[in-house]
């Protein structure tokens, strides 16, 4: 396993994105809401791009004629065949027990420490003053 | 817990190494201006300023809108130019074409609209400039595309006279047909379309889509395309019906028809069905000389996508033995949002001689690519 500096984190303001390479993965790193979320860049489905897909609400319903929206842009859809997943559990919605999409634990770590180790950061380069996210693998 | 992450082998180099045919691959234009260099003057002024008619409300729009945004187009499939999706070869060829090693694609244009075109003349004068279209700009450059030549089926002698004009053309690899006509295919006003399809040695291909003008079910209008999209299976089943029943296969016995997109779970129940009512009311159609199962076993292919999967995945071989091994062929539907990718979309082992006819060599011998 390692740590990844993947981008200074004021680099992807909310709402925004970046996809980077990882150890040779693809992974779409997220700010929603001003909380970081990392998640492969391959839908459990067919393998789409799946981080290039856009970020959406939860739509429920409970009986018809009746919905609700809520989570708003917490619910990445694929660009391909339109899978859900929810960006904080990497859950498939249509079949949350046995499908998810693979996430990785992303912190957002002051420059001090970065500097000291051990992250690998040849990606992004980094200076004291500034926070930085970074993501294990 | 029990988790799937994308664990079936992404065989990507193997599926290059078949060099499969992908048989439903859909090429669109930059704009409907595309088409008039090869229309007369007559018609380029008529479309410019009349325009199309075709047998429903909204002349432009979709009966179903689709995943939106995205007017049902897979969300990357839009060129780096932000030109339509399908309409840049280059960026084709990279994403489906050079990227899977695909052989021959055959290519079904859902442009033009020249077969549910109310003014037929302006239709069978559409048909002929979407195959120079095909041709021209998209055969000529990358031999591996193969065009659907469009007829306006409501205009049989024009519609006869378009395909005799692409007959021996090998850029050209089959008829294209909607299956959602005025009346169904089977009835005797379209036969001498389809003799002549059969006898300038086309296939005739049946893409789902269009509109009739009749509701989409039996029942009527569907409210939401997820109901919309199951009704093409009532319009697959009601074709190979009236094909079947009217006796087409009896008067041409050397058509071949082609499915596309319209899935191909129900077709066995569909004959089993079929026969076992024949033998009780044959004599209504003294003309059927066979089970309808066998007139369907001779003269009916299917592609693949979208594939009705089975909750246990390995039920889907026996669909296919049901069917045939020879009978399928793949297809992805690019660049629509419910493609397939070659890699995955099959989620179930195939035996090694299965696969190789599936993937390919099904259709180099249905469309004679050899």
């Amino acid at each position: 396993m390692g740590r990844y500096v993947v981008a200074a984190a004021g680099e992807i303001a909310p709402g925004g994105r970046k996809i980077v390479t990882v150890a040779g993965r693809e992974i779409g790193i997220f700010n929603i809401h001003s909380e970081f979320f990392a998640l492969i860049n391959r839908c459990p489905h067919e393998g789409g791009a799946l981080c290039r897909g856009r970020l959406v609400g939860l739509m429920e319903s409970d009986r018809p004629g009746e919905y609700r929206l809520t989570r708003h842009g917490e619910m990445l859809r694929c660009p391909w065949h339109g899978w859900e997943f929810d960006i904080r559990t990497g859950q498939s919605w249509c079949d949350p027990l046995n499908t998810r999409v693979r996430s990785y634990n992303i912190t957002v770590e002051p420059g001090a420490t970065v500097v000291k180790g051990p992250y690998v950061a040849e990606m992004v380069p980094v200076t004291v003053e500034q926070d930085y996210l970074v993501v294990e693998i | 817990m029990n988790v799937t992450v994308l664990d079936r082998s992404p065989d990507a180099a193997a599926i290059s190494r078949l060099g499969y045919v992908d048989c439903d691959v859909h090429p669109f234009i930059r704009s409907a201006a595309d088409f008039d260099p090869f229309l007369s003057e007559r018609w380029r002024k008529h479309r410019q300023t009349i325009g199309g008619r075709s047998r429903q409300a909204m002349a432009n729009a979709a009966n179903y809108p689709r995943m939106s945004p995205g007017v049902g187009m897979r969300i990357d499939a839009w060129p780096p130019d932000g030109s339509h999706p399908g309409s840049d070869l280059a960026f084709m060829r990279a994403q489906l074409l050079d990227a899977f090693g695909v052989a021959y694609g055959i290519m079904l244009p859902l442009v033009g609209r020249s077969s549910d075109e109310r003014n037929v003349e302006f239709g069978a004068a559409m048909a002929t400039a979407v195959n120079e279209w095909q041709a021209t700009l998209w055969s000529d450059p990358e031999p591996r595309l193969k065009g659907s030549v469009q007829i306006a089926i409501e205009h049989t002698e024009a519609a006869i006279a378009e395909l005799e004009r692409r007959a021996g053309d090998r850029r050209f690899a089959q008829v294209q047909i909607p299956p959602r006509g005025l009346e169904p295919l089977g009835r005797r006003r379209y036969w001498p379309i389809l003799e002549a399809i059969a006898a300038n040695g086309f296939p005739a291909a049946l893409h789902l889509g269009g509109s009739g003008g009749h509701p989409s079910t039996g029942g009527g209008w569907p409210s939401f395309y997820h109901e919309e999209h199951h009704s093409y299976v009532q319009s697959m089943e009601a074709l190979v019906t009236s094909l079947v029943i009217e006796g087409v296969f009896e008067r041409i016995p050397n058509l071949k028809v082609v499915l596309v997109e319209g899935g191909f779970a129900w077709l066995p129940s569909l004959c089993w069905r079929l026969d076992k009512h024949w033998k009780r009311l044959r004599e209504e159609v003294p003309h059927l000389k066979r089970l309808p199962s066998e007139y369907v076993r001779d003269h009916v292919w299917i592609t693949t996508q979208p594939i009705e999967e089975p909750e246990r995945a390995e039920d889907l071989l026996h669909t296919f033995e049901w069917i045939g091994w020879d009978r399928v062929m793949f297809s992805t539907d690019y660049p629509h949002w419910d493609q397939d990718d070659p890699r995955y979309a099959i989620k179930v082992a195939l035996p090694e001689r299965e696969k190789r006819m599936l993937y390919r060599d099904n259709a180099m011998a249905f469309y004679r690519l050899n």
